[in-house]
């Protein structure tokens, strides 16, 4: 960098106001809130209109001429006055100004700019009223005092999906459970889906009959089976095919498909949405580890917090984390340093943890099929050996996937610490590595289910499915998705009382070894996102084949908050590994985006592939979930027929997705170009500001020899700034070798 | 609340909420809270505009200022004196800035007064070695505060003259993760265009 010495020092290296840097506009926009010796006309030619628009960020230039002050104060009127950096006599001032400006304008004018102050004021109130509707908004802002925003963000995605669940199962309810409800009342007629006397449509009664002992009830609310399967709990609950109210027939099958595609969708658009407004990442180029340590340094204290510990920890946070970017800049240079030998070293070190991985996760998975398959055969049989043992064997995926979910994140960031990456990477590596091991095993579970189900003695199977053992498989898979859901919730809540309050204690009083190498609870915030998508992934997979998971997700989440929260108040210290909030939004997100892809999925295959059981649900009379749509579409008149088969077709399906490509690759170009041009500007700004600097330093020279001329040379300094190599050649005068270009960013 | 009180005359309030981001309620709190700082200083009734300061020294003994390493900082730019003394009308300023619902230029705009330490409208690498060391209360070395600020400095000067102007500052500004708000535009619309394709396939599986 060249150093321009335009500032002159004096003797003890201060720098002096220059009196005419201070006369430039863009100082003046930073007037400081000081009864100084400002003069009155500095003061107005203050550009009330600085303050850029927040879309494009440009900077609107004030002149110095009076007569463009009133054209300037007709276009500022738009921004108003709290918004401002001005102190508060100003704006009072300013109002009063406007409010005689008002006076002058026609009446029409006036009446909108009353009307425009009345509506803005109306919707202040109301979006502080709603605000304070939120559900939890005291505690929240507790947390947020306590433990900063990173926390705060994990327990506002909390409460997201609590909403969410509570719509998703207003849809349910609505579409599905509430004409069964009010057939009846008016005086609606329901055709239940014929019993064709096939073999296909046996279905056995699974209630307990006799003497039914106090613990099998308890079993079965655990298990979903006895008393709990033929509810509303389950898919095999709703026989219904039509409800024939007075005017219209209601196609309770139809309303079951399309309930299911709007929540996906609901939910889809609900997060992207959430997400835009987060979203950091630049998909098209990586920037990774942008402006690390200007963000840290100015954006990095959390203004929010109130608590002298808090405090003392982000304290700490902060400078732990620029103490790990010094690190990481210590590694680059050593990882650019390494020498042939080592690379190689690395890179098979790097494989064979790789592969010893894959290894692990294969091993998992295997057990996990191994113990559904197991699961699934000891309540075929029905022998009960014992009441503990027979809920072992019902939780037995559950239980296994559990364990494997705990054991292997340990084992990653163990074997993380061998493959000698950069910190910052070491941490995305590891949680990506967990969030496949959590969300695969779902996948895992239900595919060994299917096995199962799809595996008759007599290949091919009769009904499409093993109808011996699986009279109403969708039943049979709601139920597990019940028991995921239950062992789930009744294993963060063991963990937290049987965990985390004795370590609490046990950290408090007694002062062993141990206690000092275990330390207290950090709340970690990935594992425990974690979890609650894997438990949202359940939800989503698991409505269709059980509507009313939904509410009881809803509550799930509901008191896992108050569990965390006082878990975190009592037990935890502030992760000493910060997390930044907004880098955070996108990875919630970002994992409940996976969660719900990978939860379209089997959804989908049912829906399309499986062929649905024929003893139970509204799909009796089709062979898959998906016929009814087309069967609905067959029956619509010819003209809604033609069209909606004008949309399926291939030529449409084409053309849209070749148009949708083109709009992406606009999208990207567009992208492409905004970071040209901005490269660009950023290099005509530092041109700019070195011609400036040159042209003042020529000034303050000019004027040092001829003391006698007063500084008039106030007339805008044009510079030929798009000619670098004028700013080397001159060595004393203001000499311009064109005539003056009218440049637009001119000062 | 309602029109008991007799704090502030209706025209005060209103033009309150005119000039700052504060329904009323808020202002009636803010006053009280501004009262507690200096009970026998501060009138109850303000409705002729006593001309009252309450000094540095108690305000940053609120809790919300407390534990903030700026705090003197903050005062003092919302001061008129720039000694941190401040009069109901700069109490009521500042916290407006601060809030929720101000938006994010008006805070740069504070952001950079703030920074400034020496108040000549550049960030130079003396006011961010000081930012720094009130940051991270002087546990780095020497050497260190010198890398980070020699870093940041080449992180976010845009026209080369080794300090931040405000332009370097609010371009910087604009880029961090809480405040960014380039291009969401753009890839909503692109998230958008994924959503289309996921759709379009949906339907040839169907078909």
């Amino acid at each position: 960098m060249e150093t321009d010495a335009v500032f002159f020092t004096d003797r003890s290296g201060r720098i002096t106001s220059n009196p005419l840097l201070d006369q430039l506009p863009s100082y003046q926009s930073l007037l400081y809130r000081r009864k100084s010796s400002v003069s009155g006309p500095k003061r107005r030619s203050s550009s009330r209109g600085r303050l850029g628009s927040s879309s494009s960020g440009k900077w609107n230039m004030s002149t110095f001429t009076r007569p463009f002050e009133k054209q300037k104060s007709q276009v500022t009127e738009q921004q108003p006055i709290r918004e401002l950096a001005k102190p508060m006599a100003e704006k009072r001032r300013d109002k009063t100004q406007r409010l005689e400006e008002a006076q002058e304008l026609t009446n029409w004018r006036q009446w909108r700019q009353s009307s425009r102050r009345y509506l803005r004021r109306l919707r202040d109130d109301a979006q502080e009223w709603l605000s304070s509707m939120k559900l939890w908004r005291g505690d929240i802002h507790l947390i947020e005092g306590m433990f900063g925003t990173g926390i705060l963000s994990y327990f506002s995605f909390l409460r997201f999906l609590v909403v969410l669940n509570l719509i998703i199962f207003l849809i349910k309810f609505s579409f599905v459970m509430l004409p069964i409800i009010i057939a009846p009342y008016a005086s609606g007629n329901i055709t239940y889906n014929l019993n064709d006397a096939g073999v296909c449509s046996v279905y056995p009664s699974s209630a307990r009959r006799g003497l039914v002992i106090f613990h099998e009830h308890i079993t079965d609310l655990l298990s979903g089976g006895g008393f709990l399967e033929q509810t509303y709990l389950f898919y095999g609950y709703y026989k219904v095919d039509k409800i024939h109210f007075t005017n219209v027939t209601y196609n309770l099958a139809l309303a079951y498909l399309l309930s299911t595609i709007a929540y996906l969708f609901l939910s889809l658009i609900w997060i992207v949405k959430r997400s835009a407004r987060g979203f950091k990442r630049n998909l098209v180029q990586d920037e990774d580890r942008f402006q690390s340590f200007c963000n840290k340094i100015f954006a990095g204290w959390d203004f929010c917090i109130t608590n002298e510990n808090a405090a003392r920890l982000k304290r700490s946070s902060l400078l732990y984390e620029l103490k790990t970017d010094l690190e990481e800049e210590r590694i680059k240079q050593k990882i650019a340093d390494r020498t042939r030998k080592e690379k190689c070293r690395i890179y098979l070190i790097r494989l064979i943890l790789n592969l010893f991985v894959i290894g692990v996760l294969a091993a998992c998975f295997y057990t996990i099929y191994v113990a559904t398959i197991f699961s699934q055969e000891a309540q075929m049989t029905k022998i009960k050996v014992n009441f503990i043992v027979d809920l072992i064997y019902e939780y037995l995926p559950s239980i296994v996937i559990t364990l494997a979910n705990f054991i292997t994140p340990l084992l990653f960031s163990v074997i993380i610490n061998y493959e000698d990456y950069s910190p910052a990477f070491e941490i995305r590596f590891t949680l990506m590595r967990c969030v496949f091991m959590r969300l695969t095993s779902i996948g895992v579970l239900l595919f060994s289910l299917w096995s199962q189900i799809t595996n008759c003695e007599e290949e091919p199977c009769i009904c499409g499915y093993n109808h011996l053992l699986y009279s109403c498989w969708e039943t049979r898979v709601g139920q597990e998705m019940y028991k995921l859901t239950i062992f789930d919730f009744i294993t963060i809540v063991a963990v937290t009382i049987f965990v985390e309050f004795p370590r609490k204690l046990i950290v408090k009083h007694c002062d062993c070894g141990l206690a000092k190498w275990w330390g207290q609870q950090e709340f970690a915030i990935p594992q425990n996102v974690l979890e609650i998508v894997y438990g949202q992934t359940i939800c989503w997979i698991g409505t269709f084949y059980c509507p009313m998971l939904p509410a009881i997700c809803t509550i799930k989440y509901f008191f896992i908050f108050y569990i965390k929260k006082v878990s975190l108040i009592n037990n935890c210290r502030p992760a000493t590994r910060p997390f930044r909030a907004s880098s955070s939004n996108f990875f919630f997100l970002g994992v409940l985006l996976i969660g719900l892809a990978l939860a379209c999925l089997p959804v989908t295959v049912s829906v399309a592939q499986i062929n649905c059981s024929h003893a139970c649900g509204p799909f009796v009379n089709f062979n898959t979930s998906w016929e009814v749509l087309p069967t609905t579409i067959s029956q619509l008149p010819s003209g809604a027929q033609t069209l909606l088969f004008a949309l399926s077709s291939e030529a449409f399906a084409v053309s849209f997705f070749v148009i949708t490509c083109l709009a992406m690759f606009y999208v990207i170009a567009l992208a492409g170009a905004h970071k040209r041009v901005i490269n660009q500007l950023r290099d005509q700004l530092a041109m700019e500001g070195r011609d400036k600097r040159f042209l003042i330093q020529k000034l303050c020279q000019a004027q040092r020899l001829s003391p006698v001329r007063s500084p008039v040379s106030k007339s805008k300094p044009r510079s030929p700034s798009y000619h670098t190599s004028f700013a080397s050649n001159f060595s004393e005068g203001v000499f311009l070798a064109h005539s003056p270009p009218d440049s637009s960013t001119h000062v | 609340m309602g029109n008991k009180q007799t704090t502030f005359t209706d025209e005060q309030l209103e033009a309150f909420q005119d000039c700052t981001f504060f329904t009323r309620k808020e202002i009636l709190r803010l006053h009280s809270r501004y009262r507690e700082l200096a009970p026998h200083l501060v009138p109850l009734d303000y409705t002729n505009n006593p001309d009252i300061r309450v000094p540095l020294a108690l305000i940053v003994t609120m809790p919300e200022l407390k534990e903030n390493p700026f705090r003197d900082r903050i005062v003092e730019t919302f001061s008129e004196d720039g000694q941190g003394n401040l009069s109901f009308n700069d109490f009521v300023d500042m916290f407006s800035a601060l809030c929720e619902t101000s938006p994010r230029e008006l805070k740069t705009i504070y952001a950079f007064k703030i920074y400034d330490f020496n108040r000549d409208n550049f960030i130079c690498k003396d006011d961010l070695q000081q930012t720094l060391t009130l940051l991270t209360k002087g546990e780095l070395t020497e050497d260190e505060v010198l890398l980070v600020c020699d870093k940041a400095l080449e992180e976010a000067d845009l026209d080369g003259d080794s300090k931040l102007s405000f332009s370097d500052f609010q371009n910087m500004i604009s880029k961090a993760p809480d405040f960014l708000r380039y291009n969401h535009v753009l890839y909503s619309h692109l998230y958008l265009c994924l959503l289309l394709l996921l759709l379009l396939l949906l339907l040839l599986l169907s078909g």
